[in-house]
């Protein structure tokens, strides 16, 4: 047992060891703050947070929730992407080899489209608790617009996702989803005023959304490039503004 | 109320403060391991839905939208798609991002606490719950050519023929619009004056017409429902 010690202690001492480890771990107040501070991705948090922050029924967990979900997701997602190819004659049997072949192909999938979902519903509750906390209130109010945005960038995450297994499913309810585009004011084809803009159906926002008059092959690249490429870039810049702007907006909110 | 009890001891202690590390980070860890341990045991019981391979000659009946949209996809029933799919989750989206901007009242921040806010409170629960009741109609009271079925029974092609819709004459319909929007504004500024003078007069029109607009969804739905009408306004461009 000393011995272990002892080599514990000869190795915690080593040059090497202190280059990676920048401090030790013995329960001090110095550490307790260090282990934040000097760890990069648990900086994003203050050293100290108010107590009553850290209550279970104060946040529920919903936005770091969300967040570890969004994770979760890019983690199955690029596993992924070495199965499937956004190809029209490929990509209906590649989720087939995904659900019969692929070594864990099948819990790949499935919990990728499940987080989906939740990340869905944690996002949605996520806005509804800090509402009922009145946490956008001065002077988080422009956190809340980011939040916003954030909601509806994670519809159009999971609803450009919902086209890629090329099924009935997803192909009938990007046709419901497209169609409605086709319907905006002025810049859909059959929305009204199409016409004072010269707005046809092979120059509207429906076909912008899937590079033609009909859901085929560019829809297919444009709904994966968005889901994989697009998106996630747009969502990670803004979560990262989200997340500096609860620090800067006054930490977590609490009682004025 | 409970909550507002909470919100008041957490009103004395909020100099208090703790290490992040180890009291939220432990939290947060805890958290993360059970939603990864329920994702995947869910994941693994339960296969996601894959169905037949996408074929443009033949529509599924009922074609439904992923279900965040359902609520949408219902109010279609009820609104040209102009409305139901571009106008209402626009204003929705830009209504959500103005509620910092029109909810002066500085009370009830950092717990939850109905007393001190109760209009602000009620309107956003029922417009939540609102879009969540459409969506639960969507998803299991809509089957082949969005008929009505209620949960209990099973979908089917033979359903009886829908009543003949009518439409408003127009000079009716300006008229009951004119009718909501002009006394939906008016009366409250007047029954609760005390509220709008808080407000001012720009956050109180903007907070009344997004309200009315909300509350207009739901009285298209009720004169579709009870009394048959399709149109309150035609015009050559758009009805509403």
């Amino acid at each position: 047992m000393n011995l272990i010690l002892f080599f514990i202690r000869k190795l915690t001492e080593t040059e090497m060891w202190k280059s990676v480890f920048r401090h030790g771990y013995t329960d001090t107040p110095r550490n307790r703050a260090l282990q934040t501070i000097s760890n990069v991705w648990l900086h994003l948090h203050p050293v100290k947070v108010p107590k009553h922050a850290v209550k279970i029924t104060y946040t529920w967990c919903l936005g770091g929730l969300t967040f570890f979900i969004f994770l979760f997701l890019t983690v199955t997602g690029v596993l992924l992407m070495f199965y499937y190819v956004p190809d029209v004659n490929r990509a209906y049997a590649d989720m087939i080899d995904l659900m019969y072949v692929v070594p864990l192909g099948r819990l790949l999938r499935t919990s990728h489209r499940w987080a989906g979902h939740a990340m869905v519903i944690t996002v949605c509750f996520h806005m509804l608790r800090v509402f009922l906390t009145g946490s956008y209130k001065a002077p988080r109010q422009f956190n809340w617009v980011l939040g916003v945005l954030l909601l509806v960038l994670t519809f159009l995450l999971s609803f450009t996702g919902y086209l890629l297994p090329w099924d009935q499913l997803g192909y009938w309810a990007i046709m419901v989803g497209t169609n409605m585009g086709a319907a905006t004011p002025v810049m859909g084809y059959q929305g009204p005023f199409a016409d004072l803009l010269g707005v046809k159906i092979n120059n509207d926002v429906r076909f912008a959304l899937l590079g033609g008059t009909q859901i085929d092959a560019p829809s297919l690249l444009r709904a994966y490039v968005w889901h994989c490429i697009g998106i996630p870039i747009i969502a990670g810049a803004l979560m990262i503004l989200h997340f500096w702007r609860v620090r800067k907006d006054g930490g977590i909110s609490g009682p004025l | 109320m409970s909550n507002h009890a909470e919100a008041e001891v957490a009103n004395n202690n909020k100099t208090e403060k703790v290490f992040s590390w180890p009291n939220l980070v432990a939290k947060e860890f805890i958290a993360a391991i059970l939603c990864t341990v329920i994702l995947l045991v869910y994941s693994y019981y339960v296969d996601a839905p894959l169905r037949e391979l996408a074929n443009p000659g033949e529509p599924e009946n009922p074609a439904k939208a992923p279900w965040y949209f359902l609520g949408l996809q219902e109010i279609l029933v009820y609104f040209d798609p102009w409305i139901a799919g571009v106008v209402v989750p626009s204003i929705i989206i830009v209504g959500l991002m103005a509620i910092p901007y029109i909810d002066v009242n500085p009370k009830g921040n950092g717990g939850y606490c109905f007393r001190e806010r109760k209009f602000a409170i009620t309107v956003f629960l029922f417009g939540f719950i609102f879009w969540y009741v459409l969506i639960i109609v969507g998803t299991y009271m809509r089957g082949p050519f969005w008929a009505f079925f209620w949960p209990w029974e099973t979908w089917s092609f033979d359903f009886p023929t829908p009543p003949p819709l009518m439409s408003l004459p127009n000079w009716l319909g300006i008229f009951a619009l004119l009718i909501y929007f002009g006394l939906g504004m008016l009366i409250p500024a007047v029954a609760f004056w005390k509220f709008a003078k808080q407000l001012g007069f720009i956050r109180y029109n903007i907070t009344m017409s997004l309200l009315l607009l909300m509350m207009g969804v739901l009285v298209k739905i009720a004169l579709r429902l009870m009394f048959n009408i399709k149109y309150i306004l035609q015009t050559p461009w758009f009805n509403i």
